[in-house]
């Protein structure tokens, strides 16, 4: 990213990016004072899209635990839940157990590999209309603006001595703050917790004390995040722009000032002609309205989140002064760059960098949706004793211990019979388990499990080899598993 | 500094001086608020000191104005266990040691318990895996000193072996050559005797001559084929199973020397539950009497 701010903006960077900063003078400060950042309202198509997206992930977010799903009388009917008491994990149709953790990890993976995909193609998308510290920002620039007005207002507000109404704006704004702030922790625990019960409890004051410290926990970090720390947390916190340095190539679509036709850019008169000059006339709407304070004009840069708003501001103006719209629009460096030598601009989103993240998250993904499809009803861990590993019976017979673990997913009584498959000769008996004709049936609750103690005998034969492949298979009505062990005789390398 | 740093052309930034293959370290202002976070745990460290212990002195610590302690937390936990241990505990007090193996729920209960107890008390000599070793019984395999029914091995516990108590296992193996018993001749032939009991190659004369002797000396508790008998907790001799070596020195050093270990009456030191949910975890790993 760096050889490209430098082949293109080398010669603007010198410029202080943010208005109203005295040129440096004098050694450099240790630690630098917070530039405040007043965003002006905008209006366009990449403002209604965010807008949209705002309004669809809180939906998504305050309204999800209140959906109701029906697993019959054994299981809870939240669509999506988190029972960490039962340690189980809810989704619709999915229901998943402590042992399938691979299937968050998957899920992860899954994010992350598509995180990287959109960010090759498109920028940083996420960061500019999906990151929760984004929506949550607008939210609450969108209640500073109700309560103090729009960029002009907020910044003589600020500037002014305190008076009864700096005092009730400020407080009123502060106080719808917290109030989204409780009610974000508020949702965020409803995911834990059946979601009606947990609502009538809190209103009591009956629920469990760390509910209401997880309600703290968010409400504090909303109110300082989103109210306090906004831009900061993309810059100074979050990990991820660094990160997309390496996502992100001259062929990524990202916000772009097409500087081939901006350049040179200065004020324009009505009327006057535009011939040798260029199309930007340093109104600054670009930077009036970046949430994240910087000048697009700088080129592709950390800090910036490729929320497009500074396109809608500056097509505004273009409209008004009779140019092209696009000036800033989602482009790519290569674009810009083949238009400055006067080629035509090559798009290549099919390149290396995106056909390996496509065709990891493909990859991955189709494991994912294969095991979620495969999943079986019931499922089998067997867990070999180590210690010992084997034991030498009075008649000379070698025997094994497992520990067995029998997870019934259904949510139906179910018996199970256990077969063994390993050397010839081999015998398996359980212990308190009830054993028809060499195998051993159990019952196990709906969504229950059973461990038991088992044991397999098999004859010594010196021809074994000292671990010998062995399977534990288990069969009921409606399902069948096969979990693969060892049968050990002797201890390798003795 | 008394000169002026290096600026960065691009973002105006001074440098550190720093520069690897034409690369240089910018020295970025850290934002104030940072600072600030700094100071915060300052404050909030003396704040720790006020209410947890902290500092030490010549008399003890500071104990804080929570009076936070770990080991009252211990303790508390250890009450909270055996609140929790309660309801289950009772059923392994009430029901009999084959309905505790017999039921699932309880019996994978007695195995948590056993397990963490065993660990605790028995594994010293037995061996964290059980397996014994010279001296000390094999727990996980079929042979049994005195007996492997689940009562037997509860007896065992409760009551230890040689351990002082009145219902305590007794037996005495006569230490034959040190008390000069029988001749050493005798007992080299003896040797040669229990060797051909375990079904390998010995000294045919010497095993002639140690057959009276055997029946006279020691078939009175390993029984005249030798196959043992465990209400006097006498091994057999006949299978290949041995706690003081087989061997044939260690047969002999057995014969002249008449080892026997003494395994504490653990009835002294647990409650009913704990001692059957011991038996249990010992009667299931060893492999519930199949």
């Amino acid at each position: 990213m760096a050889t490209v701010i430098d082949t293109l903006h080398a010669d603007r960077r010198t410029r202080g990016s943010s208005e109203g900063e005295p040129p440096p003078s004098g050694p450099q400060p240790l630690y630098k004072k917070r530039t405040p950042i007043y965003p002006k309202l905008v209006h366009g198509r990449w403002r209604s899209i965010k807008w949209l997206v705002l309004v669809a992930t809180l939906a998504v977010y305050y309204l999800l635990p209140w959906v109701r799903w029906d697993r019959g009388p054994s299981a809870p009917n939240q669509a999506v839940l988190v029972d960490l008491d039962h340690g189980r994990f809810y989704f619709f149709f999915i229901e998943l157990w402590p042992q399938e953790v691979y299937f968050f990890t998957g899920l992860l993976v899954v994010a992350a590999l598509a995180l990287f995909l959109v960010s090759a193609l498109f920028g940083r998308l996420w960061c500019g209309y999906a990151c929760p510290q984004t929506v949550w920002t607008d939210l609450y620039i969108l209640t500073e603006r109700l309560f103090e007005g729009d960029r002009n207002a907020r910044m003589r507000l600020d500037g002014a001595a305190w008076s009864l109404n700096k005092l009730w704006r400020k407080g009123g704004k502060h106080a719808v703050w917290l109030l989204i702030a409780v009610l974000t922790g508020g949702a965020w625990v409803f995911y834990f917790h059946d979601a009606p019960t947990l609502m009538g409890q809190l209103f009591v004051g009956e629920a469990p004390w760390g509910v209401y410290l997880w309600i703290g926990i968010l409400t504090f970090t909303t109110y300082a995040l989103a109210g306090g720390m906004r831009e900061q947390v993309c810059t100074f916190m979050c990990p991820w722009p660094r990160i997309q340095g390496a996502m992100i190539d001259h062929h990524s679509l990202q916000v772009t000032y097409r500087a081939d036709r901006g350049e040179a850019r200065a004020p324009h008169k009505k009327g006057a002609s535009w011939e040798g000059r260029g199309d930007c006339i340093d109104c600054d709407q670009c930077v009036v309205v970046c949430p994240m304070g910087i000048d697009i004009r700088n080129g592709a840069q950390l800090e910036c989140i490729n929320c497009g708003l500074c396109i809608d501001a500056c097509n505004e103006v273009m409209d008004k002064v009779g140019r092209p719209r696009g000036l800033i629009a989602y482009d790519s460096d290569a674009a810009v760059s083949a238009r400055t030598r006067g080629e035509k601009p090559l798009y290549k989103p099919v390149r290396s960098r995106t056909i390996y993240y496509a065709a990891a998250l493909a990859i991955v993904g189709a494991v994912m949706l294969a095991g979620l499809l495969t999943r079986s009803s019931v499922a089998l861990d067997v867990i070999r004793d180590r210690s010992p590993t084997f034991v030498r019976l009075a008649s000379g017979d070698i025997r094994n211990g497992y520990t067995l673990k029998l997870m019934n997913h259904s949510d139906a009584l179910a018996t199970y019979r256990i077969g063994f498959t390993g050397p010839p000769g081999a015998r398996l008996r359980g212990v308190g388990v009830d054993n028809v004709g060499g195998d051993l049936q159990v019952r196990v609750d709906p969504d229950g499990q059973a461990a038991m103690q088992v044991f397999v005998t098999a004859p010594d034969d010196p021809s074994r080899p000292l671990s010998a492949p062995a399977s534990f298979k288990v069969t009921s009505a409606a399902s069948a598993v096969e979990t693969k062990t060892v049968f050990l005789s002797g201890d390798q390398g003795q | 500094m008394s000169e002026p740093r290096e600026k960065d052309e691009h973002t105006g930034t001074e440098t550190t001086g720093h520069e690897w293959d034409g690369i240089k370290e910018l020295d970025t202002p850290l934002p104030r608020w940072w600072l600030w976070i700094f100071y915060a745990t300052i404050v909030w460290a003396i704040g720790y000191w006020i209410l947890m212990p902290a500092w030490p002195g010549l008399h003890g610590y500071t104990h804080g104005l929570l009076h936070n302690s770990a080991r009252a937390q211990v303790v508390q936990d250890l009450k909270a266990l055996a609140a929790q241990r309660g309801a289950a505990g009772a059923k392994l007090q009430s029901a009999t040691l084959e309905q505790i193996e017999a039921d699932p729920k309880l019996q994978a209960y007695a195995l948590e318990e056993g397990q963490s107890i065993f660990g605790d008390n028995c594994a010293t000599c037995h061996g964290q895996s059980g397996t014994g070793g010279k001296g000390y019984p094999n727990l996980r395999d079929d042979v049994w000193l005195w007996g492997g029914s689940l009562e037997q091995i509860a007896q065992t516990i409760r009551f230890g072996v040689r351990s002082g108590d009145p219902n305590a296992r007794n037996s005495i193996m006569p230490a034959f050559g040190r008390d000069a018993v029988l001749p050493a001749s005798q007992i080299d032939d003896l040797t040669e005797y229990v060797v051909a009991l375990s079904h390998r190659k010995a000294d045919a004369a010497a095993v002639a001559r140690a057959a009276p002797i055997f029946q006279a000396n020691c078939g009175v508790c390993h029984g005249p084929d030798g196959k043992g008998n465990q209400a006097f907790g006498a091994p057999n001799l006949t299978d290949a199973d041995w706690l003081y070596g087989g061997d044939r020195a260690s047969i002999h050093d057995q014969i002249w020397n008449g080892h026997g270990g003494v395994m504490p009456a653990w009835g002294h030191r647990f409650d009913d539950a704990t001692i059957k949910a011991l038996a249990v975890y010992i009667h299931v790993k060893s492999g519930g009497g199949q």
